[in-house]
């Protein structure tokens, strides 16, 4: 060891049975009071969505980049009507394993997979892949807007395939305006770009960028929004704002969060999963999964959460 | 109290760094100093004496006259007329390698950075291109020369005794474009993969196609890297003599074919700035080497202003970090200077 380097302060255990909490609904096997101690002090109340019902499943899913195995047996419900977060250190494999969801890992070379991964009952794998990801959207770690002006990067998400004169204010129909206002409403960005479309997107702030991101994902009114660390370039008052969206957001379509972030995943999540090395190693209820987890490997890990 | 505002200026002289002095290096590295500012400053003056001379050669000898009569064949020089038909020619020909070199490079390139697959055809396709970029035009027009003079071609010149003439605007034109299409898919290709891989996965993220993607998100985003590779190539068919002289003909004027208003001036052979500049050298026939200055004046300054456009072009646009700018005009450099054979 060098002498320099401070051991790890925390380790984290090793064995490996994963532990899969029973879906909300059923009752719990834990007695303890369901509003504890740190779980409402620091979200406090907040009514459960109306309607829940399952949109992705994720049976047995391993994932490889080359022949690393990166993600290892994942089984794990994606619900519309709540947040799942995806939390655990880095190359825990939750990027790769939200990636697969719309089958953005196929992008890289030797990308390999087993296990079944449905949406709406279907075999994602037996989609097209185009009309899965339009149904199926994701926001990246990077603020990534298209060097165009706010109108066209929300437009371009609309069509189909090739937006069709969107380049061109007359030939703008009232429909894409229409949408395109929506969609940046849904994002909470509408007052503050609303008075000028045309600027191009790269004048905007880092958080105003993420959320024109955001509202490009909406725009093709996806059913799953997949979001990959969204906040972790951005500013305390932008992730406030992003968050504040993510929990209004949950009614109308299934979001799915990767945070290193776990007062984030904390504030955001109904469900969470824990993964380590691959592994999912808990899943359950946030609450649970933060103040009572029935894993050694969670509690090492979500006790950095709280200090 | 007034402390609302900050000062603008630290109290106090701003404190530098102190320079580094060359004295204290080793003698070996101050003499390579030395040497780095000679070479620099040389470089400098050779430029500046070449734009001089042509300069104060180019204008004394420039007039209007010059630009807008014909050449006509006569041993008096007060006769033998200016360079019409020559400063067309060079833009008749510029025009018609770049609208095929434009758009085949810039597919070129997409394809290769974008799809390149199978992997053995890309590489070759690669290979095959900077082929191409290596090959001296005189060798391109030679080959030209034996294809456009096979008989079934002659709609692009006239026709021969045994097949086509094989001198003519379109001719030369086409084979122009193989010295422009190195230049723009190099160019487009080095801007393309200078683009962020998060930009392409953002697009596909939102269910697009790759080809979607590639028209409407990553081509128009490297739009001032193609536009200066055009602008370069451009300068590279201005300057080239060599095809010129085997694919065009050198005619003293440009002589239509047939009484087709366009068509039939694009079959004719003509001349250019630079065959007319070699023609007036005490090299060629015509000997009069005043026109030859005022004529390389004229084609110095169309490539130094297709040069400074390419710069700006390069330097614009809201695409891509400094650095990959900075990339690609190190690439379009390269290759106009490297490219400069003929």
């Amino acid at each position: 060891m060098d002498p320099l380097m401070p051991p790890p302060i925390r380790r984290i255990a090793l064995d490996r049975t994963p532990t899969v909490a029973p879906p909300r609904g059923t009752p719990q096997q834990n007695g303890a009071p369901a509003e504890s101690s740190t779980a409402a002090a620091l979200r406090g109340p907040r009514p459960v969505a109306a309607l829940v019902r399952e949109r992705m499943h994720l049976e047995g899913v391993w994932l490889a980049y080359g022949e690393n195995w990166v993600v290892r047996d994942v089984t794990l419900p994606v619900r519309q009507g709540e947040v799942l977060a995806l939390i655990g250190a880095s190359g825990s494999g939750k990027t790769t394993l939200l990636r697969s969801l719309n089958r953005l890992t196929e992008i890289t070379s030797g990308a390999a997979r087993a296990g079944r991964i449905t949406l709406d009952g279907h075999d994602i794998h037996e989609l097209e892949v185009n009309t899965l990801r339009r149904r199926v959207s994701m926001v990246f770690q990077q603020p990534n807007p298209f060097p165009m002006s706010i109108f066209d990067n929300v437009a371009y998400a609309l069509a189909e395939q090739a937006p069709e004169g969107s380049r061109r204010r007359r030939r703008r129909s009232p429909e894409l305006t229409g949408a395109v206002e929506d969609a940046l409403r849904r994002a909470g960005l509408w007052e503050e770009v609303g008075g000028d479309l045309d600027r191009p997107a790269l004048r905007l702030s880092g958080g105003q960028q993420q959320r024109l991101c955001i509202a490009r994902s909406l725009a093709a009114k996806p059913e799953v929004l997949l979001l990959d660390e969204p906040c972790s370039a951005l500013d305390p008052i932008s992730t406030a704002t992003i968050e504040e969206l993510i929990v209004g957001l949950r009614e109308s379509v299934a979001i799915v969060i990767v945070t290193h972030n776990l007062q984030q995943a904390f504030r955001v999540a109904d469900h969470v999963a824990f993964m380590h090395l691959g592994e999912l190693v808990e899943y359950g209820p946030s609450e649970q999964v933060f103040d009572r987890p029935r894993e050694q490997r969670t509690r090492d890990y979500v006790s950095g959460a709280f200090g | 109290m007034a402390g609302a505002t900050a000062p603008v200026s630290p109290p106090g002289a701003a404190i530098r760094p102190p320079r580094e002095r060359v004295s204290s290096w080793p003698l070996v590295d101050r003499i390579f100093y030395g040497l780095c500012w000679a070479t620099g400053i040389g470089l400098c003056l050779i430029a500046v004496w070449i734009v001089l001379f042509m300069l104060s050669k180019g204008i004394s000898n420039l007039s209007l006259h010059l630009l807008v009569t014909s050449p006509a064949a006569s041993l008096h020089q007060t006769q033998s007329g200016g360079f019409k038909d020559p400063l067309i020619g060079t833009f008749i020909v510029a025009a018609i390698g770049i609208v095929i070199a434009a758009p085949l490079g810039v597919a070129i390139a997409a394809w290769l950075v974008e799809f390149g697959r199978p992997a053995w055809l890309a590489r070759a396709v690669e290979s095959s291109i900077e082929m191409l970029a290596g090959t001296p035009s005189v060798v391109l027009a030679l080959f030209a020369l034996i294809i456009f003079s096979q008989g079934f071609l002659s709609f692009l010149s006239q026709g021969a005794a045994h097949g086509a003439l094989g001198l003519s605007f379109f001719n030369a034109g086409i084979t122009m474009s193989l010295l422009a299409l190195p230049l723009i898919v190099a160019v487009t290709r080095e801007a393309l993969q200078q683009l962020p891989a998060r930009m392409r996965e953002a697009s596909l993220a939102l269910g697009k196609t790759r080809a979607t993607t590639t028209r409407h998100v990553l081509l128009p985003a490297i739009r001032p890297s193609i536009a200066s590779g055009v602008v370069l190539g451009m300068g590279r068919i201005i300057g080239d003599t060599a095809i010129i002289t085997l694919v065009l003909g050198v005619s003293l004027t440009n002589e239509p074919v047939g009484h087709t208003p366009v068509v039939g001036y694009l079959r004719g052979t003509g001349s250019t700035l630079t065959s007319y500049i070699y023609n007036n050298s005490p090299a060629g026939d015509g000997n009069s080497h005043e026109k030859a200055y005022a004529a390389a004046f004229v084609l110095l300054m169309i490539v130094l202003a297709l040069n400074a456009l390419a710069t700006r072009l390069a330097g614009g646009g809201q695409a891509g970090t400094d650095n990959g700018r900075r990339r690609v005009r190190n690439t379009l450099l390269a290759y106009a200077r490297g490219g400069a054979t003929s």
